[in-house]
């Protein structure tokens, strides 16, 4: 159909953009991933598992590894406990006005991340406006120190920021099932209530999986969050990749984690599919 | 001869006979908006019964399928099964169940816990479960495809594990909506004479929704012709055939003539044909049958008591066992004639139907 010169002229620029900067990257670092850095800050090309070991062996780095999946998790957790509800609401119930909630859904991812995060710094600070509210009404004395710099703010930041990913697969799902099956269940005398759990539940798990690995490797590689609002106690392993190929100028380090992050996000995504077309029947 | 019914009070149900009645539709009508879908339908189900609700898309038939199954509430009137009042409830507590137009099968289940799956919520034991849902399979012959999912059978296979479905449920009424409609010629009509005999089997009550005459003629104990969201007749399949009550319904049962005429003193003027009646003085439609008229030779003397009319062939259709040709006759009235197949017409024909076969219909809106 198309000359083979033109299909070439057509592939090569988005096929040389993906190598020279994505291929060769991952390439340098999986390199660097086994380098070491030598008391002169030179980077030694000696080829061992070093970092590695490090990464599992030194507490800091593993301990917050898990700290960053026990957040993803709860992110996850509770950006389906919110997407679910939301979606099966304006899927089943909203009528008329489902097309204006679904752009009241989607106008936050319109605002700039930094902005929203921000938002949440003015709101959950010591002077913020939740405090001063929580003062005026003598619930409490002092500011709560807790809401800030404190990995309950990173969650509540990152649910915040990522629910409407897990609302929109999970609201496609639900807009997919075909009516008459609600009707069947409906007919053969199951109660709204089996209804939801016999028939409309199960058809939405693969946005349900989709959603909830949206939500779990966005919120596992984030770092502007746990910057801002997550202080000392909600660092997360982003921010020592940031650190360690910055300031602590260890590369190699820095590359080995990242790598370990694109294994377990590969993974993921793997398992992720795996499960979508395991329930899916269209 | 059947006397010319004068008020919409003469179409008002033929109410179920002998056997009791099972449901009772009263005055229901449905609009949506502006858009009126039903006007005060009425009409009653009888226990056992196979009821066809016919019409063309748009007539309402499946609103008011939609209305008993518990989908669709009606905008005025009532639902009753027995002594109580079904349209209050919400559907899953009518003991009725559905066959949807594209079956509508859980496709995340298997065949077996498809049919299961009423039984289930129900909260049967599982022992019994089990035994109805493999009774049920074998009844439709798809016991061997019990462990399958929907997505791995035929279109007829999913049509009869639907019927299965709910037929598990021992329903006292069930609703089909077009559930052939979705099947080629051949199985559809396998499956009319299947699901005729199946529903005898049972002796559950049927209401069968279809835009096919043909079908509905074939299978059902009564026919209800709905048109524009209008109960144009209730009868038997025969009755409707032979006593059309309109103009539409002779028309869209079959082929038919429609002949207008005028009474005066006790006789029909028709062109230039008359005779005897006792019917109404004023202007009057008759619907003719192509069969009840026939070729007969020039030559032959009338047959007495039989109106005869001489014409010109002007089309021949071959219809297998039969042939449709038409006769224009009377100056530029074309009548429409059965005749069988093999019979060597010539071009200039003589007819001849008897006055006894022309039915009087009411003119009917538009379509005429």
């Amino acid at each position: 159909m198309f000359s083979r010169a033109y299909k070439t002229i057509v592939t090569a620029p988005p096929l040389l953009w993906v190598t020279v900067f994505l291929l060769i990257p991952y390439l340098l670092m999986f390199c660097y991933s086994f380098w070491s850095v030598s008391a002169a800050q030179t980077i030694v090309h000696s080829w061992d598992l070093a970092n590695y070991r490090t990464l599992f062996r030194v507490n800091v780095y593993w301990q917050t590894l898990l700290r960053s999946m026990g957040i993803a998790a709860r992110v996850t957790i509770f950006s389906l406990l919110l997407g679910y509800p939301l979606a099966y609401f304006l899927s089943f119930y909203a009528g008329k006005r489902k097309d204006l909630f679904y752009q009241l859904v989607i106008i936050p991812l319109w605002v700039s991340y930094l902005v929203r995060a921000y938002a949440w710094k003015t709101i959950l600070g010591s002077g913020g406006v939740l405090n001063t509210l929580l003062q005026y009404v003598h619930f409490t004395k002092h500011p709560l120190e807790f809401l800030l710099y404190s990995p309950f703010a990173v969650v509540l930041t990152l649910t915040h920021i990522y629910t409407p990913f897990a609302f929109l697969p999970i609201y496609a799902a639900l807009e997919h099932i075909p009516r008459n099956l609600v009707e069947a269940s409906h007919d053969l005398g199951a109660t709204p209530a089996q209804t939801f759990r016999k028939v409309i539940f199960p058809l939405s798990i693969p946005g349900v999986v989709a959603g909830a690995t949206f939500a779990f490797v966005l919120s596992l590689g984030d770092f502007l969050a746990p910057l801002l609002l997550g202080g000392p106690s909600g660092i997360m392993i982003s921010n020592i990749v940031v650190s360690l190929f910055g300031a602590a100028y260890n590369w190699p380090l820095g590359a080995a984690i990242s790598l370990c992050m694109l294994a377990l996000v590969v993974s993921l995504l793997f398992l992720s599919e795996h499960l979508e077309k395991k329930w899916s029947f269209s | 001869m059947a006397t010319i019914p004068s008020s919409p009070a003469a179409v008002t149900p033929t109410t179920a006979t002998a056997k009791s009645t099972l449901l009772s539709i009263r005055s229901v009508a449905k609009s949506f908006g502006k858009n009126v879908v039903l006007r005060e339908i009425s009409l009653d189900i009888a226990e056992g019964e196979f009821l066809t609700i016919l019409g063309e898309s748009g007539s309402g038939k499946t609103t008011l399928l939609r209305i008993v199954a518990g989908f669709e509430s009606a905008s005025s009137g009532e639902v009753w099964m027995g002594d109580q009042r079904l349209d209050r409830q919400p559907p899953y507590r009518r003991r009725v169940n559905t066959v949807f137009q594209h079956y509508a099968l859980f496709p995340h289940l298997t065949v077996e816990q498809n049919v299961g799956y009423g039984l289930r919520v129900a909260g049967r034991p599982n022992a019994e479960i089990v035994t109805r849902v493999a009774e049920a399979l074998g009844k439709v012959r798809m016991t061997e495809h019990a462990k399958s999912k929907p997505s791995k059978i035929s279109g007829g296979q999913q049509q009869r594990v639907a019927l299965a479905r709910a037929l598990v449920n021992r329903p006292r009424l069930l609703l089909l909506d077009e559930p052939l409609s979705a099947l080629d010629a051949n199985l559809r009509r396998q499956m009319q004479v299947e699901l005729k005999s199946l529903q005898r089997e049972v002796g559950i009550a049927f209401v069968f929704v279809t835009h096919d005459q043909e079908e509905a003629m074939v299978m059902s104990d009564r026919i209800a012709l709905l048109r524009s969201g209008e109960l144009e007749q209730i009868a038997t399949p025969r009755e409707i055939y032979s006593r059309p009550a309109t103009a539409y319904v002779a028309q869209f049962i079959g082929h038919t003539n429609l002949l207008p005429g005028e009474v005066r003193q006790g006789v029909v003027h028709c062109n230039s044909l008359s005779w005897a009646t006792q019917l109404p003085e004023g202007p009057v439609l008759f619907s003719l049958r192509p069969e009840s008229i026939q070729v007969v030779s020039a030559a032959k003397p009338a047959t007495p008591g039989q109106l005869r009319v001489r014409g010109r062939v002007r089309q021949q259709a071959f219809h297998g066992a039969t042939e449709l040709i038409r006769v224009q006759c009377l100056g530029d009235v074309v009548l429409t004639v059965r005749t069988p197949s093999g019979t060597g017409i010539p071009d200039e024909v003589d007819l001849e139907f008897s006055a006894a076969s022309a039915v009087p219909v009411r003119p009917s809106a538009g379509r005429n």
